[in-house]
């Protein structure tokens, strides 16, 4: 079983990562590549790369034999599979063990045994692991569903037997809301997993997610290592994760961790896995289900622990026993991890695509230790993020004495990320992170359900905060000249006046206002010769303002002789600023210039991003009222629906179901009614 | 390096005092300069805001890129010199960045006098062209004009350099391959008309623009037809019938959009090639500037702290620093560019001049821009001087000056006397650009001297007659000689008829130079032949 070539048939920064630690153990690495990840960064990095197939998934990294295939070409004598993708197929591990392949992963028997949820909770309940209350029958019935649902007692939750990831999953608050939900999630579970069968579950109102790794050898040891808090959720999808849980006690840890080794001693595995159980404020805990691979938030759990886990996947796998018995496993410190996803949480968590101008982390420049930040990702400056995969772009791990301590670093090094070009949830992130609630662990997994208000309340900004912006945009300006004439400056310059500028200011979100909107602040500035201060006057305020570049994007701002340190940059017509307390966005333009086809009126519905048209809900010439849904696109897994954007009909569609569409193609033709 | 090391007690009370009388005149001139930027007053800025026009320096604003800057020449043209107020001369002209191409832009200011040319507004418009013409830049006009003001039509049609040398220059501007594009924004009636139709590629504003060689009235009175102006020339006879406009622009912000694109479209490049270095702000302080010179001319002081304060880094690189010190050469940068920098620093002696045309001829050989820093009284005068030959000395730098085909900026920090005037590049000596600082007088000797000079010849012929002439009639015979030359050597005086391109704070004049210099990049710079230099 001993092998010197590791394949690893994933991308993006799980490949890496994977990579990273092989390397470091003499193995030779391999990856496999689509026709959109030709150039990304795992295939930079590795010793050699494979094309499979072209950029849909399930042509190229979910394609079994190209994968196999891909090995044999290059010798590898095991796959690493990752997560996601072919980590928990159990049809691919049978075929890696017909053709002489080693799976890093458990046997095909166990992922099997989990794979079925609905199985897999008999099995466990017959192992002694505590159940959550649910129905995971064969019969799949819309009405006997409906009846096992009402008998459970709302809310529910409906999941897809065979999925995972939060896809196919919606919760159920009604009986009459059921039907519904069942529709779309069978509609979800079917593109996702090519499966329709549903299970219901009882869903717990103040419960936590806390999970514990295990790990198997195939000589029979287990252990654990310990366990990691996921409660900050959205949409079933993990935001934030930290180990180890806080509060946990010493006797609960060893009661859950006995139990997890159970779980998957049970069903014989081998090598990481992770349970997953939902743990009530009294103590008690249930099982949920087990992820029979490397879990994305698998480094908190490193950063705790001091192991290196895809050592020990690798170690198992080449037929050693593992490296460390329970008792010699300790918990040091505490550490976060922060997923940065590119999608904008302003626009409903919309998936971003578009190339990333700039992607890096100045530690030394916002005073951090890098033996306590970590970023594990899959991609660099230049790299382009496209519509095929999921939208993870990196993840942000920090290391801390205790949780405040790691908290602080973790908001320090949010603000330290220069991400530029594509659109990310880091203000998002950083929102949650500085959030009482969350310092204070008010955990549960409705954590941002709960504080909505709080977490996407409609931002006020402060005078500094558009005096700043203000000032940054002009210093972009000049910066993107990148030209030394004095016809570059962009203050104003005029012969016996002061120089002047005007700037519009709004939230993105209000970025089509015209100037007179109260959501519109302008900021004028004057200042004299040369390098003076600018006095700037917004509302009845006036300050006065000066900034200092410093390395890369960071400025010094200067407002009434307080100086801060900010990282700050303009995508598009967008201001950004972060400092550790949070990230500002400005909508910013100018209005001492013509602004270039700003007040074009919006008379089409364009795709937000590329993706597929999966239904037309109107016919065209039927008429609509504002805000009921026309169409429903899918794009990176998920369904948008495009809505009547005011009472009218829909004039035409110019797609049909099935077709692909790119971002910024125009889909239909709407003709509003005649204002009155 | 050789970085000036600047002498000035800033705390001192000749400084201070310099201060506040140069201040004083800074603030002077700003207000004049925002009074006349409000044009032709209230009534008609109403009146022209009514019919959805935007006002002629908010064009410029919305037709330069966002923020950039604007030099604007001789603001203050026509000063005082009509009857009646006539701000800018109805027109405001300058150097502005468009689609990334500086050009010259000529505006007119419909709200002075429906925009009608006075004899100072053919003299600025034919300014500007010879400015786009020396600094090779595309030239957009902005057309809002009722054409030549008629009660003037003696000094503003027959001569060379009349209404006519618009079209003149329009026509050999397009022949160097100086792109002309017009935008018509009002009126452009009788001779205006060319100016569109002169254009390489004209727009019209629809409902607001005009061309026509006869407007209505005469129409009428020529061949009775009744027609209105907007039937008669308007955007849909020219886009549409004509041809006389290229493109149909909706409103004025549309049309100055157009005018964008046009110039995008140009394909154009800059020519003229310098060594550049990074640009640095000078290390000394422009501010004190104002504390160094001050307003009385006859106080010196060392024109090397001047240049500390225009220079990249305050560096100054001196040529035969110990040598005719009365003018000071160098080399330096500003804003990146290098230049010679020739600046007085007391009366000119025979080596002085020589030195000049000497340094003159190197910068000409190595195609590197000249700047002047006039501050000069003359030449020195007198027997010791005369029979050296200070009158052939004089010559050589005049004739280096003359000849020298690098860009020449002058600027006028003191006073502009006699052939003083000659040797530093004055007026009649072509240089690209030339402006004067609130404290500068011009004129061709100082006030007391020509005084003198006439009371001198006034003397003579009473002695000869046999007469007495007392200190008090002298005194008063001399008065009204010193206060012609005062106010005719103001440089409003000056600024009005244009023998500059404008007053200027003291504290902008590096960047005015960095403006100058990156637009005169757009030409090649050319080769210099001498004449003969009297040896």
């Amino acid at each position: 079983m001993i092998f010197d070539t590791l394949l690893v048939a994933n991308r993006g920064e799980i490949a890496c990562r994977v990579m990273r630690t092989a390397r470091a153990m003499g193995l030779k690495t391999v990856a496999v590549y689509s026709d959109a990840d030709a150039n990304a960064r795992h295939v930079r990095e590795a010793d050699e790369a494979v094309r499979i197939g072209p950029a849909a998934a399930r042509e190229s990294y979910l394609k079994v034999e190209a994968v196999i295939e891909a090995a044999k070409r290059t010798g590898a004598g095991a796959i690493h599979p990752g997560y996601g993708f072919l980590s928990e197929n159990g049809a691919f591990v049978e075929a890696l063990d017909k053709a002489g392949i080693v799976f890093v992963g458990p046997p095909a028997s166990a992922i099997a045994a989990m794979g079925d949820k609905s199985a897999a909770k008999a099995r466990m309940a017959d192992a002694g692991v505590p159940l959550v209350p649910g129905y995971h029958g064969a019969d799949q019935d819309d009405a006997l569903l409906r009846v096992e649902a009402d008998k459970i007692g709302y809310p529910v939750l409906l999941k897809a037997s065979a999925g995972g990831g939060g896809k196919g999953m919606r919760v159920v608050e009604s009986s009459d809301n059921f039907q519904a939900a069942l529709d779309g999630c069978r509609r979800e579970s079917q593109a996702a997993f090519g499966d329709q069968r549903m299970l219901i579950e009882k869903y717990l109102t103040q419960p936590r997610h806390v999970e514990v790794q295990v790990f198997c050898d195939s000589h029979g040891n287990g252990v654990y290592l310990f366990e990691r808090d996921c409660s900050v959720q959205r949409r079933h999808q993990k935001v934030l994760e930290e180990a180890p849980a806080p509060g946990m006690t010493a006797p609960l840890r060893r009661e859950m961790g006995d139990a997890a080794v159970r779980a998957a001693k049970e069903i014989g595995y081998v090598g990481a896995g992770t349970v997953e159980f939902l743990l009530d404020a009294d103590g008690s805990f249930f099982f949920m289900e087990m992820n029979t691979r490397l879990q994305v938030e698998h480094p908190v759990t490193e950063m705790i622990t001091g192991q290196d886990l895809v050592e020990w996947q690798l170690r198992v796998a080449m037929g050693e026993a593992l490296p460390c018995t329970q008792d010699e496993l300790t918990i040091t410190g505490h550490s976060f991890e922060a997923r940065l996803y590119a999608e904008d949480p302003e626009q409903d968590f919309l998936p971003a695509t578009g190339k990333l101008n700039r992607f890096a982390m100045d530690l030394e420049g916002a005073g951090l230790d890098p033996a306590r930040v970590r970023l594990d990702s899959g991609v660099e400056s230049g790299d382009v993020v496209s519509m095929h995969y999921d939208p993870m772009l990196a993840k942000l791990i920090v290391h801390g004495d205790d949780r405040h301590q790691a908290l602080a670093t973790l908001n320090r090094a949010l603000a330290a990320l220069d991400v530029q070009g594509v659109v990310t949830n880091r203000a998002f992130l950083q929102r949650l992170a500085t959030h009482p609630g969350f310092r204070n662990v008010e955990l549960d997994t409705r954590f941002i359900e709960r504080n909505e208000a709080t977490l996407f309340a409609p931002r006020s900004y402060s005078t500094e905060e558009y005096a700043s912006a203000a000032l940054v945009g002009l210093n972009q300006l000049a910066r993107e000249c990148e030209s030394d004439s004095p016809w570059d400056r962009h203050d104003g310059f005029r012969l016996n006046a002061p120089y002047t500028i005007r700037i519009a200011l709004c939230d993105p979100a209000h970025a089509q206002d015209s100037d007179d909107s109260a959501a519109v602040v302008i900021v004028e500035g004057t200042r004299e010769n040369g390098d003076n201060p600018w006095n700037l006057t917004i509302g009845d305020e006036t300050l006065t303002a000066y900034l200092t570049p410093l390395n890369g994007d960071a400025v010094a701002m200067t407002l009434n002789g307080h100086r801060r340190r900010l990282q700050a940059r303009r995508d598009g017509n967008v201001v950004v600023m972060a400092d550790p307390a949070g990230e500002t966005r400005l909508f910013w333009r100018r209005i001492d210039a013509i602004d270039h086809g700003h007040h074009e009126a919006e008379t089409t519905l364009t795709a937000p991003m590329h993706g597929t048209v999966v239904a037309l809900l109107v016919d065209p010439g039927v008429r609509v009222e504002k805000g009921m849904p026309l169409m429903v696109m899918e794009a990176m897994k998920m369904e948008h629906t495009m809505t009547a954007p005011a009472d009218g009909h829909v004039e035409s569609f110019h797609f049909q179901s099935g077709d692909t569409v790119s971002q910024g193609d125009v889909l239909l033709e709407f003709a509003a009614d005649d204002a009155n | 390096m050789s970085i000036l090391q600047s002498q000035i007690n800033s705390r001192s009370d000749v400084f201070q005092a310099n201060q506040a009388s140069m201040f004083r005149e800074v603030v002077k001139l700003r207000d004049l300069t925002a009074a006349i930027r409000q044009g032709g007053g209230e009534k008609a800025r109403t009146r022209h805001e009514s019919r959805g026009k935007l006002f002629v320096r908010d064009r410029i604003d919305h037709l330069i890129d966002e923020g950039s800057p604007f030099l604007e020449f001789s603001a203050l043209a026509a000063h005082e010199i009509y009857d009646a107020p006539v701000p800018s001369a109805g027109v405001v002209t300058g150097i502005g960045r468009v689609s990334g191409v500086e050009c010259v832009i000529v505006a007119n200011d419909a709200t002075v006098k429906g925009g009608t040319y006075f004899p100072m507004t053919v003299k600025k418009h034919l300014r500007a062209q010879e400015i786009a013409r020396k600094h090779r830049l595309p030239c957009i006009y902005l057309v809002d004009s009722g054409g030549a003001h008629l009660p003037s039509q003696d000094d503003v049609f027959p001569d060379r350099d009349h209404f006519g040398r618009i079209f003149y220059n329009q026509a050999t501007l397009s022949a160097e391959g100086i792109p002309q594009i017009a935008v018509v924004m009002g009126s452009c009636t009788a001779g205006g008309a060319y100016v569109p139709a002169m254009a390489d590629e004209s727009i019209i504003v629809k409902e607001q623009g005009t061309i026509f060689l006869g407007g209505p009235p005469l129409v009428k009175a020529a061949t009775g037809e009744s027609i209105s102006a907007e039937d008669l020339g308007g955007a849909d006879v020219h886009a549409k019938k004509s041809g006389v406009a290229d493109h149909y622009a909706e409103n004025d912000a549309h049309a100055l959009q157009l005018a964008r694109a046009c110039v995008s479209r140009l394909n154009w490049q800059k020519r003229g090639k310098l060594a550049m270095k990074e640009p640095k702000p000078p290390r000394l302080d422009p501010a004190e500037l104002y504390g160094i010179v001050g307003t009385d001319l006859k106080k010196p002081y060392d024109v090397r702290e001047v240049i500390g304060r225009i220079v990249d880094d305050s560096d100054f690189d001196e040529f035969k620093r110990y040598y005719g010190d009365t003018l000071v050469t160098g080399f330096a940068h500003i804003h990146g560019y290098p230049v010679g920098i020739v600046a007085n620093n007391g009366v000119l002696f025979s080596e002085s001049a020589v030195k000049g045309a000497h340094f003159i001829e190197l910068c000409a050989q190595r195609k590197i821009p000249l700047i002047f820093l006039q501050n000069i009284t003359g030449f020195m005068v007198g027997s010791k001087y005369e029979h050296e030959g200070i009158a052939k000395h004089g010559a050589k730098l005049v004739t280096a000056v003359a000849c020298a085909k690098v860009p020449k900026y002058t600027v006028l920090i003191g006073g502009s006397f006699g052939a003083g005037n000659y040797g530093m590049c004055g007026r009649a000596y072509d240089p690209n650009l030339l402006f004067m600082w609130p404290n500068a007088r011009i004129s061709v000797m100082g006030g007391e001297q020509a005084a003198g000079v006439l009371a001198q010849v006034k003397r003579d012929q009473y002695e000869r007659e046999g007469r007495e002439w007392t200190q008090d009639e002298e005194e008063a015979f001399k008065k009204p000689t010193r206060e012609q030359y005062e106010h005719q050597g103001h440089p409003y005086y000056a600024s009005a008829r244009l023998w500059d391109d404008g007053v200027i704070d003291p504290a902008q004049t590096r960047d005015v130079l960095g403006l100058s210099l990156a637009a005169a990049m757009n030409a090649d710079v050319q080769e210099t032949r001498f004449g003969v230099f009297r040896m």
